[in-house]
């Protein structure tokens, strides 16, 4: 399994050389991977029927526990089934659709595939974090695909508004993956399915952040905004991504967790509320879309909601419902958005009010577009059909009120879903009276094909109902299933659910037939609402406060840079030391008395350092800190150190006069009148009284003898023939340390001899400008 | 050295927390020469740092002159010589920068960055358009554009 995700990857970095060489064919070369993928999903199909999965594990960081873990089971098949199936038909159409020389062939196809390897990892992914890293994988491709090159404002404001999204709900799923992990003391998904922790407020939290992720990326209301925007994206890239798999993510999220989850408190009811608004919203404003396109980006918003709510129910009947959608919206979406690709393409157009007559022109394109569609709406033989009837049937059983509200959401739902499906047919197919003939060339076999296939599918399925049925109750398995499990049929009798079908069917057909009253509502809906401008305030408030945070923070001087970290420096590390820190039991005032003087000494003079007006002053008296610390390195008994401090401080004295020869004697005295002292020494106390604490504490804290240094004192005489172990230390033990350090004095010394080499040659070219400005400043100094 | 001695030195702390206090007022000048000296001294402030948390003072590490046991911790000495050196390659580095400065401005100060001031000024004039009814309304969100819209104004 792994391999397969790997050689995903691997391919599309391959694919642009490909490319070079096989123009557009490069995406039938890019189907390969998906087609071996469903195979091998295909050969495993009876073992998986029968219970039983495929587990892979490969150790990442094991002492962190960290592994990718990778676990094939029914819900993974069904979702192979839409990432490599239909990813397989919309890779074989791109080699037709798209243009043989058109530049972006060879990103569009590597990311497709990579798109697919993601997606194929993420349905695959048995441990938290490894489905983590594969979900944002996905957002990433998603964004560049939107994006394409980033040419026109639309593609970049979408591709932004889609990554942001997902973005922000995936970083919330992460923490909220974090939370459930430490909860169940397990980041196997498999593993915390089957021993759920115990309910309480961080579970609670958790599949609450969890469930933002999820809403996120299959598109639930407020954040389904970016779906209907994501469309500026190739149609068979939307097809893909925006229809069939990526927007599923969720959705299979949901469905995967339910069954340990569906009866704990925030779960259901989130889902329910959410999903059945999100339904309702997303078949509303389908109803006004003239964009054919976009209309069907509403009704995957609608449908997703759907979906929600099937895989949240955690019921049996319904999860046979929602296996039977899940696959059954892949395979019609799919049908629809490929069918609309293709009038776009030979006709030039998707708008409703410039397409006229496609039906009799395209016979054939109009049966497989009117499969899919009323699949949709939920008319038998259908697959559709099935779903939505198992659908209504399983929230009719138990009859609670609960249920029953969920019922009349479906309904109405649905009834809006008849509705577009009937407006999609109409508007893409119909003659509009007042608009000519669209003339549009017939479209070649590569096209036609991807969409027939599903179009087949959708068929076959409906009529032959019990072909699914076996994949469907094995994936309701871990629901407990009633005294007469429910199966898939066309033909139920006379039931409840069929009268609600036709009442499905009946008024999206009225809904459809009104469609002048109805489109004069314009798809109003009241300003609360509106997702879109919530999105937009939001972003305009990001914006607004980072601008704020940035100009307060980010104001060019120096000074006050080193002011905000000294600041933080006092008030982070500072409060942990203050409160968490112990001092030492025993102070003593000092080691040696002749350690007062000293200290005096060196004290006063750096005080005397920070008030001297001359430069030649002020580098004399670090001077004498400096010989002053050598003192203290030999009352504290390391004559080595004291040795070099007074050899390195005597250089540095050298090095100071050499460049004070050009600089003028006094220092300039403009911060003085441009802002008050007392902040400045106010904050540097603070620091310092803040080091002084964390130098007792810190040296308090020894709570061992030091067992290096005793090594390297057994080991100095006989290891590096040294007495001095210092200096064994130095040149033997840690000798590496050691070139390091003369390579940063070369590294020193080499930008040293250039700054120096280019301010002469700096100089001499154009002497009389260079000394004009430099003497100029030096007599306002003055 | 075998046991652990938890006295600290009161006096050491005192003299490290106070060249710190000196060596963080410096680098908030803005004179580079005072920023300079100012990393010479906290840097100097460390290596007393590092003695003083590497335990108490004793005789020189060496085999045959100290028994092993009245040592002081050779490690902290090591690490505090590299860090001697390494500072002094610092300072050099530095006085060459303010060097080069001095000849090239005439002076030794460090300005303020101007692009810095830019972003400033950007954010008092959003300030100044406070409008929380209609966000978006005339500011829509849009990656890339600030920039070109600064150009032209």
């Amino acid at each position: 399994m792994l391999l397969l995700v790997t050689a995903h990857l691997v391919l599309a970095a391959l694919l642009p050389t490909v490319s070079r060489w096989l123009g557009r064919w490069a995406f039938a070369v890019g189907a390969i991977l998906p087609a071996v993928s469903l195979g091998w999903a295909l050969t495993s199909l009876t073992e998986v029927l029968a219970g039983g999965t495929v587990d892979e594990s490969v150790a990442w960081a094991p002492v962190l526990g960290l592994t990718f873990t990778l676990r094939l089971d029914i819900l993974s098949l069904l979702m192979i089934f839409l990432v490599s199936g239909v990813g397989v038909l919309i890779l074989c159409y791109c080699v037709y659709y798209f243009k043989p020389d058109a530049q972006s062939n060879s990103r569009t196809s590597a990311l497709l595939v990579a798109f697919a390897g993601a997606m194929l990892g993420l349905v695959l992914a048995d441990d938290l974090f490894t489905l983590y890293i594969f979900w944002e994988l996905t957002t990433v491709c998603s964004f560049l695909l939107v994006g394409q090159d980033g040419n026109t404002k639309q593609q970049r404001r979408s591709s932004i508004q889609a990554l942001l999204v997902t973005v922000l709900g995936g970083l919330s799923m992460l923490l909220g993956f974090v939370l459930l992990g430490e909860q169940a003391g397990t980041y196997r998904i498999s593993e915390i399915v089957a021993s759920p922790p115990a309910a309480g407020a961080l579970t609670s939290t958790a599949l609450v952040l969890i469930l933002l992720g999820a809403f996120t990326k299959s598109a639930q209301v407020p954040f389904h905004t970016w779906l209907p925007g994501a469309m500026v994206a190739p149609t068979p890239v939307s097809a893909y991504l925006h229809a069939a798999s990526m927007v599923k993510a969720g959705v299979y999220l949901v469905a995967r967790l339910s069954p340990a989850f569906s009866d704990h408190t925030p779960w259901w009811p989130l889902i329910a509320t959410l999903g059945i608004w999100t339904m309702l919203i997303g078949g509303y404003r389908a109803l006004f879309e003239r964009d054919l396109k976009t209309l069907l980006a509403y009704g995957t918003v609608s449908q997703l909601g759907f979906l929600m709510v099937l895989m949240g129910a955690g019921s049996h009947t319904v999860a046979m419902a929602g296996a039977t959608m899940l696959i059954a919206h892949g395979l019609f979406k799919s049908t629809l958005f490929l069918v609309v690709g293709i009038i776009d393409h030979q006709a030039g157009t998707r708008n409703i009010d410039e397409l006229s007559g496609i039906r009799r022109r395209f016979p054939v394109l109009t049966v497989i577009g009117a499969i899919g569609a009323l699949s949709m709406a939920g008319i038998p033989p259908l697959f559709g059909f099935l779903g939505k009837e198992a659908a209504f049937e399983g929230f009719l059983e138990s009859g609670t009120t609960g249920d029953l509200v969920v019922l009349v959401g479906l309904v109405l739902g649905s009834a809006l879903t008849a509705a577009y499906s009937f407006r999609f047919l109409w508007g893409a197919f119909g003659t509009k009276p007042g608009v000519e003939d669209s003339s549009a060339p017939k479209p070649s076999l590569g096209l036609m094909v991807p969409a027939a296939v599903p179009a087949a599918l959708t068929l076959l399925l409906g009529v032959v109902a019990s072909l699914f049925n076996a994949l469907a109750t094995t994936y309701a398995e871990p629901y407990p299933a009633g005294d007469h499990p429910y199966y898939l049929a066309l033909w139920h009798g006379f039931s409840l659910p069929l009268l609600l079908s036709a009442v499905v069917v009946a008024s999206g057909v009225g809904l459809h037939l009104a469609r002048d009253r109805v489109v004069r509502l314009g798809g109003w809906l009241p300003d609360f609402l509106q997702a879109q401008p919530g999105y937009e305030r939001t972003v305009a408030g990001l914006d607004t406060v980072s601008y704020a945070v940035t100009g307060r923070f980010q104001a060019g001087s120096l000074p006050t840079y080193l002011a905000i970290i000294l600041l933080t420096f006092v008030l982070v590390p500072g409060s942990a030391v203050l409160t968490g820190g112990s001092m030492p039991e025993e102070l003593r005032l000092w080691d040696s008395a002749v350690q007062v003087p000293v200290a005096i000494l060196v004290l006063t003079a750096a005080i005397a350092v920070t008030m001297a007006k001359r430069r030649m002053t002020a580098v004399i008296l670090t001077g004498v800190v400096g010989y002053g610390i050598g003192a203290f390195f030999v009352l504290d008994g390391g004559p080595d150190l004291a040795l070099a401090q007074f050899l390195v401080e005597t250089l540095t004295l050298v090095a100071f006069v050499f460049v004070l020869r050009r600089l003028p004697s006094r220092f300039t005295q403009v911060e003085s009148t441009r802002s008050p002292r007392w902040p400045k020494v106010a904050v540097s106390v603070a620091a310092g009284a803040l080091v002084a604490v964390s130098a007792l504490v810190f040296s308090g804290a020894r709570q061992a003898p030091p067992e290096a240094s005793e090594g390297f004192v057994e080991a100095a005489p006989e290891g590096a023939h040294a007495n001095n172990v210092v200096n064994a230390i130095l040149v033997d033990f840690r000798a590496f340390d050691t070139v390091g350090e003369i390579s940063v004095l070369a590294v020193a010394a080499t930008g040293v001899a250039s700054l120096i080499l280019a301010t002469r040659r700096a100089r001499r070219p154009s002497a009389a400008e260079e000394t004009e400005g430099p003497r100029k400043s030096r007599e306002v100094r003055k | 050295m075998n046991t652990v001695n938890v006295t600290v030195n009161l006096t050491m702390a005192l003299t490290i927390g106070g060249l710190y206090a000196v060596g963080f007022y410096l680098l908030l000048q803005r004179s580079l020469m005072r920023i300079i000296i100012g990393i010479v001294i906290v840097g100097h402030a460390a290596n007393m740092f590092l003695q003083l948390a590497g335990g108490p003072p004793g005789r020189s590490p060496i085999v045959g002159v100290s028994p092993a046991e009245e040592m002081t911790d050779p490690l902290p000495q090591a690490m505090a010589l590299t860090a001697i050196v390494i500072t002094f390659a610092l300072t050099t580095f530095l006085l060459a920068l303010a060097y080069r400065s001095s000849v090239l401005l005439g002076h030794d100060e460090v300005r303020d960055d101007v692009e810095d001031r830019r972003i400033r000024r950007q954010q008092q004039r959003v300030d100044e358009r406070e409008e929380p009814d209609e966000p978006g309304a005339d500011r829509k969100f849009e990656f890339g554009t600030d920039n070109d819209k600064e150009a032209t104004r």
